[in-house]
């Protein structure tokens, strides 16, 4: 599904993001991505969503080699990826229910069906009560949340979440771990990077961990 | 087709939303649009005019005062011949000066003339109007034996046509010079609104949204704008020369005469309102090809 092969990144100005980063995930599996803060995490995820390109190496996504995808392209790639930014990128000058409806408008989704579509999934993450408010009337918890919505209303295959539980307590990073893994028994493919090593214990996943932007399985 | 209506309806709540702006700028299209169109309505309506005073234009044949009738019958045949001539009309010298005496109340100085100093004359009715082919017709009947005068009686309709051409391409200039200043508008205001949702676009196109689909309700923004600017400047018209039409009542009115000028027709109407739109979606398209490949996702 996912496959890194001597991936190399590095920014101008000298900065060496991966070094030689190689790896494979099959369809349906549960993958962590771990490491301290600067240790490329970030710049991995980016590369299998084509937001940045590799210097070195090759990335396939679904037998795609998205290093190389025309920007006419990557529209139909990111449709088929649902993602959960560190940052949230949340629409604030629109409800929440709006905010998940946009990824259907985009696909240009018949209205009664992704009507329906917005309404599962924000009663999946538990904000149904929510869809009239306004996003910034929302907690941190419940921000994050609606950002797991908005990335599964297109019922992607494949999910990536940078730092999902980063800045949440205990409790609530608890929560949203506890919605990933029912994704993950209905066979979508997860990859979630976290610094945090507690949420990784007993969850039997697999585990990428980076050092210094190389590799450590 | 659903989903352009409603991305339609979205921009037009967003310009409700930002209505006073947005109420100026159509303001200043409205304006802009309104100058080079009324003066066009306006020259319309003086070009009707120069139509109905003028007629259609005639040429008079004045004769050599020793023209004798043999001459005259000669030149009567070569007229009917000529291809150019609708007819021509003879007026003897006696029946002009009976028409004078009549006409003007000088019936005392003219009695007291002992011999009839007008001339034999043809007043020459031509096929077609135009003012080259006149003046060439005029030149060559000069030039005819026992013609002492060729005088084409609407030279000053063809003075004021070509005053109507120079008014017509300050209007042409006038409307490209002021298309411009509309197409730079709009693509300020879209230049904005880009910068202003930036966010928006940058998430859109992290979820896979197509830089036609982020496009479209710019168009349509710049589209809409351009048209509602066009129905400003028609009101602008209309309200002008409603205005000027009720003065001109007045004045028209002291001259015994009934003169108003006529509003925009319905065609002149649709195209300066598809005129108007299309140089908004164009200003549109311009600002967005521009600024938007700027906006990459990080």
């Amino acid at each position: 599904m996912i496959l890194f092969k001597q991936v190399h990144k590095h920014y101008p100005g000298g900065l060496q993001a991966l070094k030689n980063v190689s790896f494979e995930i099959a369809k349906g599996e549960l993958v962590f991505l771990t490491g301290h803060s600067g240790a490329g995490k970030s710049t991995l995820l980016k590369l299998i969503a084509a937001i940045e390109r590799p210097s070195l190496g090759m990335v396939i996504v679904n037998s795609q080699n998205v290093g190389v995808l025309k920007e006419r392209a990557l529209p139909y790639l990111r449709r088929n990826l649902g993602i959960i930014f560190q940052d949230h990128k949340l629409l604030f000058d629109r409800s929440v229910f709006d905010n998940v409806m946009l990824p259907l408008q985009i696909c240009g989704f018949d209205y009664r069906e992704s009507h329906k579509r917005v309404r599962a999934a924000l009663d999946k993450v538990g904000l149904l009560k929510r869809e009239k408010s306004q996003p910034i009337a929302l907690s941190g918890g419940e921000q994050q949340r609606l950002c797991i919505a908005r990335a599964i209303v297109n019922r992607p295959t494949i999910l990536l979440a940078d730092e999902p539980t980063g800045n949440l307590d205990a409790e609530y990073a608890h929560e949203i771990m506890a919605i990933f893994k029912s994704f993950h028994q209905v066979g979508v493919t997860l990859l979630i990077s976290t610094h945090d090593e507690s949420v990784l214990q007993n969850s039997g996943a697999r585990v990428l961990a980076l050092k210094h932007g190389e590799l450590h399985q | 087709m659903r989903h352009a209506l409603t991305q339609i309806i979205g921009v037009m709540r967003r310009m409700f939303e930002s209505r006073l702006a947005g109420g100026l700028s159509i303001l200043v299209i409205g304006i802009a649009l309104s100058l080079p169109a009324g003066m066009y309505v306006l020259l319309k309506n003086a070009q009707g005019l120069v139509t109905q005073l003028s007629g259609t234009p005639q040429i008079s044949l004045f004769l050599n005062m020793d023209a004798k009738t043999e001459h005259i019958d000669k030149l009567r045949k070569q007229l009917a011949e000529h291809p150019a001539i609708d007819h021509a009309e003879f007026v003897a010298r006696d029946t002009a000066l009976e028409q004078l005496k009549q006409s003007t109340g000088l019936s005392d100085v003219i009695g007291g003339l002992n011999q009839n100093p007008l001339p034999d004359a043809f007043i020459i009715h031509p096929k077609r109007g135009d003012a080259e082919v006149l003046g060439e017709l005029r030149d060559e009947l000069a030039k005819l034996p026992m013609v002492e005068l060729a005088q084409l009686d609407s030279a000053w309709a063809y003075k004021l046509e070509a005053l109507l051409k120079f008014g017509r391409m300050m209007v042409l200039i006038l409307a490209i010079l002021l298309s411009l200043a509309l197409i730079a508008i709009t693509f300020n205001t879209i230049r904005l609104q880009i910068l202003t949702q930036r966010d928006e676009i940058e998430v859109a196109k992290l979820i896979g949204a197509t830089n036609s689909f982020i496009r479209r309700p710019f168009l349509y923004f710049g589209a809409i704008q351009g048209l509602l600017g066009g129905v400003a400047a028609w009101f602008i018209i209309s309200l002008s020369l409603l205005l000027l039409n009720w003065q001109l009542s007045a004045l028209s009115a002291l001259y015994s005469s009934q003169f108003t000028l006529h509003q925009l027709s319905p065609g002149d109407s649709l195209t300066l309102l598809l005129f108007s739109m299309y140089l908004g979606w164009m200003g549109a398209w311009l600002s967005v090809a521009r600024h938007l490949s700027q906006i990459e996702p990080r």
